[in-house]
């Protein structure tokens, strides 16, 4: 991996519409490593940048199915070997009455799963990040739409990026210092 | 495409005023929080919402000092206040996880301006409902013991027991409503972040948003997450009212043991939450002026809501009575005729007119606009679901099958004080939210305008 001065070039637009375009221009140009920052999800934006499979879902499956066999497992063990109570001679393995905290505990599991699981797979917490320094961006989380491309990109070119960027009609370009 | 916008209907009111953009949009929002100074009906309201939770830590640390004995409980009504409380307030808390998960998963966008504050609505209650159990342990500060953990008393919880199954389904209800809510703001967080321009609050907002940059790739594993847990949340609200009921259901007291009890407490708490929901967004929208955002339609939209809860709960009360008279068992009717006849009578009455008859008139269009009686209107059905739970703990514990052990259930001056102060407690924290946090979904909101369509070429 080179290792440059600059993050990457980001590109400013004021429509979804446009960054939309731009993000399929990117990936069809042959570029790789780009990303885009929008102020609320657009479904259109992830799949223009081949992003189509996000690990969420087989998480929150792993932590669901976690949280359902232990919690079965645990109210099994308490009930017939560690704490076995004999309540009016009914059987110590009762199984209809643990359906309700295993049912607790799928939900519990699958629901932490979702939340950290989420939170991991997107990096975050991450306090710093080098897109943070061009001051536009704070329109990010306002009503402006950006697209990067990072240095790292195999194809990335300071003068023929740019080019490119200014290409797709921006509002304006900027380069992001790492 | 088109029902996500705003175009749903002529003759329908619009689910966000014309003429708003993007921007309008974050700064209106946001302005609540950064910009606009305390006003002072918020320091006078929260001031006294904050004398009302001192009431609540006084009455708690008298209970602490002397015991459940300054309730009004007794043998054979061992529940009251508490039992009553704690139901009402998780019923209240329902209102939100529906607005928040099952309002999504349907696609019903109207949702998106009030699902925050009827979410933070949610927690609150939850807190507060999830007090009154505890404190009616008689030890409270050893609440622990009903986790399972390994302990050096060799025990563990008896997993036959509802009132186990109450606190896991209470429990992972608090959690995750907790979670749903953070998630929902963390993009928000983002945006008083990079809105704030004073350096401790971009510090703070900062913190909490944990660095969200609105990366498409964060944005499509968020929003399959948030729809995840919208999905995972439906199921779980439906079981926590459910679970509440098996408290009782599972219980042979006449009046307790009938099958009806789950469905009928699921409507019964969302019919509640409702009335919560208008009784806190009526006058959200007035004084931080956010009429175009809360529209007519949501409120519209919740009134019919509560008219159909309401008419699956006046079924639940016919089946209960047909029931009672039906099954020809004695003690069945007796409760029948306890609750029409007996000493708490009136309260039964007041009920059946709370919850049943007042709230026709929400048949009546002019009335479903009108925010004063909407206001008004909930306030009462609020009341009426208060006394419900009143009349199932209460009148059903108070004469049961021996006339020995028959008693009389009067509510003290603690009671009373610990229950208006979990009112004040739960405004308190709201008055605090509204300050402090978007009480209404910007990023959300941005996707209802048409501009954030992107248009196919």
């Amino acid at each position: 991996m080179k290792h440059t001065a600059t993050y990457g070039l980001m590109a400013e637009f004021d429509t979804p519409g446009e960054i939309v375009k731009a993000a399929r221009l990117a990936t069809e140009a042959g570029y790789k490593k780009v990303d885009a920052y929008t102020p609320f999800p657009i479904e259109e934006l992830a799949e223009a940048l081949e992003f189509h499979h996000n690990g969420v879902p087989l998480v929150v499956l792993v932590g669901g199915i976690i949280g359902c066999i232990g919690g079965y497992l645990m109210q099994w063990w308490i009930a017939t070997v560690s704490y076995p109570v004999n309540v009016g001679g009914r059987p110590y393995h009762s199984w209809p009455s643990f359906i309700v905290v295993t049912f607790e505990m799928t939900i519990l599991c699958a629901v932490l799963a979702a939340v950290f699981g989420m939170l991991a797979l997107n990096g975050l917490p991450m306090p710093y990040h080098p897109v943070f320094n061009v001051p536009r961006f704070a329109f990010a989380t306002k009503d402006q739409f950006f697209l990067i491309i990072f240095s790292t990109d195999t194809k990335y070119d300071g003068a023929a990026t740019r080019k490119f960027l200014e290409s797709l009609n921006p509002h304006s370009v900027s380069e992001v210092p790492s | 495409m088109e029902q996500r916008t705003q175009q749903t209907g002529i003759k329908r009111a619009p689910v966000i005023e014309p003429g708003h953009t993007f921007a309008t949009i974050t700064d209106k929002i946001s302005s609540i929080v950064l910009t606009r100074p305390t006003s002072n009906g918020w320091i006078a309201g929260f001031g006294v919402a904050f004398l009302l939770t001192m009431g609540l830590l006084y009455g708690v640390g008298y209970l602490f000092v002397r015991g459940v004995g300054i309730w009004g409980i007794n043998i054979p009504i061992g529940w009251g206040f508490a039992i009553v409380n704690f139901v009402w307030w998780i019923g209240i808390g329902h209102a939100g996880t529906l607005i928040s998960a099952i309002l999504l998963l349907l696609r019903q966008s109207w949702r998106n301006s009030i699902n925050r504050f009827a979410e933070a609505m949610t927690l609150f209650a939850v807190a507060c409902a999830g007090m009154f159990p505890l404190l009616h342990l008689g030890r409270p500060w050893l609440f622990y013991w009903l986790f399972p953990y390994p302990n050096t008393m060799n025990y563990w919880p008896n997993f036959r027991s509802p009132l186990v199954w109450d606190v896991f389904a209470v429990s992972t209800y608090a959690t995750t409503s907790l979670l749903f809510w953070f998630v929902g703001l963390i993009p928000d967080l983002a945006t008083l972040r990079d809105r704030s321009d004073k350096r401790w609050l971009k510090m703070i907002y900062g913190i909490l948003a944990m660095g969200w940059r609105g990366s498409a790739r964060h944005w499509a594993r968020y929003e399959t997450a948030y729809l995840l847990l919208a999905g995972l949340a439906t199921p779980l609200v439906l079981s926590v009212h459910t679970v509440v009921s098996f408290d009782f259901a599972i219980g042979i007291v006449p009046g307790w043991h009938t099958t009806i009890f789950p469905p009928y407490f699921v409507a019964g708490a969302i019919y509640s939450g409702f009335a919560m929901v208008l009784m806190l967004a009526i006058p959200i929208r007035k004084f931080y002026g956010l009429e175009d955002f809360i529209t007519e339609r949501h409120l519209q939209n919740s009134a019919k809501v509560m008219l159909a809860t309401g008419l699956i709960v006046a079924y639940g009360y016919g089946m209960e009575a047909f029931m009672g008279w039906y099954s020809g068992n004695r003690y069945d009717s007796f409760l029948l005729w306890n609750r029409l006849h007996g000493p708490y009578s009136f309260f039964y009455y007041l009920l059946l007119s709370c919850n049943i008859f007042v709230p026709q008139v929400l048949w009546i269009r002019k009335l479903r606009s009108s925010p004063g009686w909407l206001f008004l209107i909930s306030g009462v059905i609020l009341t009426g679901m208060w006394l419900e739970r009143f009349i199932i703990v209460v009148v059903s514990l108070q004469r049961d099958f021996l006339n020995s052990s028959w008693g009389m259930y009067y509510p003290t001056f603690w009671d009373w004080m610990t229950f208006i102060g979990t009112i004040g407690f739960f405004l308190a924290c709201m008055f605090l939210f509204l300050r402090l946090l978007p009480s209404i979904s910007i990023f959300e909101m941005r996707t209802l305008l048409p501009e954030a369509e992107v248009k196919a070429e």
